[in-house]
């Protein structure tokens, strides 16, 4: 007996919470206004929890249909919400998480301005959010898809007087819209051939199909998704949007663009499994991109200086591993990292805002250090992150992480090379930091000088009642969700021993094992351990690959410790050496520096070019030339024979008198003609 | 028998004298008399085809539009009286308050 789950109150209760808080919230309290945000974002984390204390009972996937949206023939599409093993491990961490963030917004936020604003719009982003994870198909999912971006920009640009977090909201919106092409794209592929956008009956239809070995409508469809998902999970080619992001306040950058709108296309993809499954070439364009990007976005990590966009990048980096994963079949490591990451870079982004608010706005992590006594709390929950991302046992990030590379190992050698050297770089970057902001002296102003009033990077300028005492840890409401997230990052990974995950995904993405065990070598391979059918005929080779996974686990480890102690080397023991070993590279550090003059390169090959043909040829010539041309000419000549027009209604009776004799004799001139003509 | 075609052209010079004194005289009685004229003219060919054929609906026709403007000789004369009281002037060349 399936219980009525009721899974549209999950969404509708933070939509709630921002109709409240945007409507009432301007006349409203702090108090009130971060109570119905909390109440609200916690009963939906209370539902989601609900759903999971039901979960045993339930017949999966579980469908609830709201009502019939759009009916045209043969085609439909309902509001209806679709709850499998993957959207229930979305639901939790994204309800989960963010309530956690909402806990922390209120401790960060309560001394800024547009208090009301900040939380009616992470209350909408969570209602997008959860629109994304629980539509039954992909047209629902696009409008939570839209949402998340809609938020996405309000949030960014929160601090709209600031030039650069407006034009940093806009570049994110377009970027996103680009990928949306392409997503939209795949979308009407798949109207045109299968005639639906259900996950269920998707499947059902897809499932009997073969493999393509040639690209084909299957390739074209997942290579389309996966430039959506490029869009908004920022991949290579565009990640630009995610570093620019960080305008945004420090909790959403934690909340959307790290743990979980940045997220929804690594779910998108593993959501499409069915199709990337018998797209092989769509396949590794994924793993192709997942490298290129996490070690891509690794390198440039290493020379920023800013504490949040070490962060950023940092999350494209890994972003990338969870687009390796689903590139090499293993669409549950994926997922498992994605969970994970939603823990740690929480936390890390949590505790960089705890950081930013200690030493008073200041981002720049060359004017911290020695922070460890002073904000003893925020040092030790983002240690706790900074160990979990650089992939150290037994934290949350050495499990999942492990297991994409793997995964990845098992395809090609290359994927794992990378993803180690990424690895590698990861734990150093994030090393570097830790070591900078925490370790050595104090480097920052003397405390009582700070003129720029509390937090200079959030700052409207508004008066700040704290934030001038010097460096302060945090209060206790920014604390208990960085220690939740802090022990979630240590334990969260413990789920993935003895591929549990795996196991419990195992029935969304089961085609995958079938599939791939029974007519293709190549990807999906990785799911075979998942299926315990597949696994008895070849437990031998499981045995040797056992041995081969160990080595491999151990060889992932060790990058993670050599990252460790370089950076321990250049930054604690000797911090002079990275200047001198900058001066020495030289040009390829600015390169580096300049993040390899992407946004340079985007700006002249293609913004450039756009501005000029939309300004000389759609404006100037299209716009002005031919249709305001039109418009203001027939105006321009309607007016000249009014104006002419206009001379007969003098107001002299007697030419009025004139006029109508005119028209007389006029008549009586035709009617003669007429007369003549007849006869 | 006086032939039709004198009438008609009598008629035909006294609309003509209408016509013309409405377009050229200044004074507003003098224009309304015109119109007077204009009426009889057209009047005037009503009974001439009612003779001409005999037929009775013409000099109704008639008796209809001397109806009308004894009705319009009432309310224009008195729209006049009070053009008169309030302008003091009958020109209608100064009666130009509806101008551009």
């Amino acid at each position: 007996m399936t219980p009525n789950l009721h899974l549209w109150l999950i969404p509708l209760l933070p939509l709630a919470g921002a109709a409240i808080n945007g409507f009432l919230g301007k006349r409203s309290s702090r108090q009130a206004v971060s109570t119905v945000a909390l109440v609200f974002s916690g009963a939906a984390f209370a539902m989601a929890l609900w759903v999971v204390s039901q979960f045993s009972s339930l017949t999966l996937p579980y469908i609830e249909t709201l009502a019939p949206w759009i009916r045209a023939g043969a085609f439909q599409v309902d509001f209806a919400f679709y709850l499998d093993q993957l959207s229930l491990i979305m639901l939790l961490v994204v309800t989960g998480v963010g309530f956690l963030i909402h806990i922390y917004s209120v401790g960060y936020m309560w001394e800024e301005g547009g208090f009301y604003r900040f939380f009616t719009y992470l209350n909408l982003f969570m209602f997008f959010m959860l629109t994304l994870i629980l539509a039954s198909n992909y047209l629902l999912m696009f409008i939570g898809w839209e949402g998340v971006g809609l938020a996405s920009y309000l949030l960014i640009g929160f601090y709209f007087l600031r030039d650069s977090a407006a034009s940093a909201g806009k570049k994110a919106f377009i970027v996103n819209r680009i990928g949306d092409f392409g997503f939209l794209i795949a979308l009407f592929l798949l109207i045109k051939h299968f005639g639906s956008l259900n996950y269920a009956e998707l499947a059902h239809v897809i499932s009997p199909l073969h493999i393509e070995t040639h690209a084909g409508l299957f390739t074209a469809i997942g290579i389309l998704l996966m430039v959506g998902a490029a869009g908004k999970s920022a991949q290579i080619p565009l990640y630009v949007w995610l570093p620019d992001a960080m305008e945004g306040p420090t909790p959403v950058s934690a909340l959307i663009h790290a743990a979980t709108m940045v997220t929804a296309g690594v779910y998108m993809v593993s959501r499409s499994h069915v199709i990337f499954d018998r797209a092989p070439s769509a396949m590794t364009v994924v793993a192709i991109i997942g490298t290129l990007t996490a070690f891509f976005a690794a390198t440039i990590g290493i020379t920023q200086t800013d504490i949040k966009k070490v962060l950023a990048y940092s999350t494209v980096s890994q972003l990338g591993y969870m687009f390796l994963g689903c590139g090499v079949g293993a669409f549950s490591a994926g997922i498992f990292h994605l969970m994970t990451h939603a823990f740690f870079k929480g936390l890390l982004f949590l505790a960089a805002g705890s950081v930013i608010h200690a030493v008073g706005g200041e981002q720049d992590m060359r004017k911290m250090g020695g922070l460890r006594t002073k904000i003893p709390w925020t040092f030790w929950t983002m240690t706790a992150g900074t160990f979990a991302i650089a992939g150290i046992p037994p934290l949350a990030g050495f499990f999942s992480k492990d297991e994409i590379l793997w995964q990845a190992s098992r395809v090609s050698l290359i994927y794992w090379g990378v993803g180690v050297f990424t690895a590698f770089l990861t734990s150093f970057y994030m090393f570097r930091q830790w070591f900078i902001t925490f370790f050595g002296e104090y480097r920052g102003e003397a405390h009582d000088s700070h003129e720029h009033g509390g937090h200079g990077h959030d700052s409207h300028g508004d008066d700040h009642g704290h934030g001038h005492g010097g460096v302060h840890e945090s209060p206790a409401l920014m604390l208990g969700p960085l220690v939740v997230l802090a022990i979630l990052s240590v334990v969260g990974g413990w789920v993935g021993i003895g591929n549990r995950f795996e196991n419990f995904l195992a029935p969304v993405f089961h085609s995958t094992a079938t599939i791939s065990a029974d007519s293709f070598d190549a990807p999906a391979v990785s799911t075979e351990s998942t299926s315990p059918e597949s696994l008895s005929p070849a437990s031998k080779s499981e045995e040797s690959g056992k041995n081969t996974e160990l080595l491999f686990t151990a060889i992932s480890v060790g990058a993670g410790v050599l990252g460790f102690l370089l950076a321990w080397q250049l930054y604690y023991r000797r911090p002079e050496l990275p200047t001198e070993i900058a001066a020495k590279l030289g040009g390829f550090y600015y390169t580096v520096l300049n993040k390899y003059y992407v946004d340079e390169i985007y700006a002249a090959v293609i913004v450039k070019p756009l501005i000029a043909f939309s300004s000389a040829v759609l404006w100037q010539g299209i716009d002005r030339g031919i249709i305001d041309a039109t418009l203001d000419g027939s105006a321009e000549g309607a007016r000249e024979v009014s104006d002419s027009m206009r001379h007969m209604q003098s107001g002299n009776i007697r030419s009025y008198a004139g006029w109508v004799a005119a028209g007389a004799a006029c008549i009586i001139v035709f009617m003669a003609w007429m007369a003549v003509g007849t006869r | 028998m006086v032939p039709l075609s004198y009438y008609l052209i009598l008629s035909g010079i006294l609309f003509a004298c209408g016509v013309t004194g409405f377009l050229i005289k200044r004074n507003l009685i003098t224009i309304f008399m015109s119109i007077e004229l204009m009426l009889n003219g057209v009047n005037l060919s009503f009974v001439a085809f009612a003779a001409q054929w005999h037929a009775l609906s013409g000099q109704i026709f008639v008796f209809f539009v001397m109806v009308v403007a004894a009705a319009e000789a009432a309310v224009g004369l008195a729209i006049i009286i009070a053009v008169y009281r309030t302008r003091e002037t009958l020109n209608v060349d100064q009666i130009n308050l509806l101008k551009l």
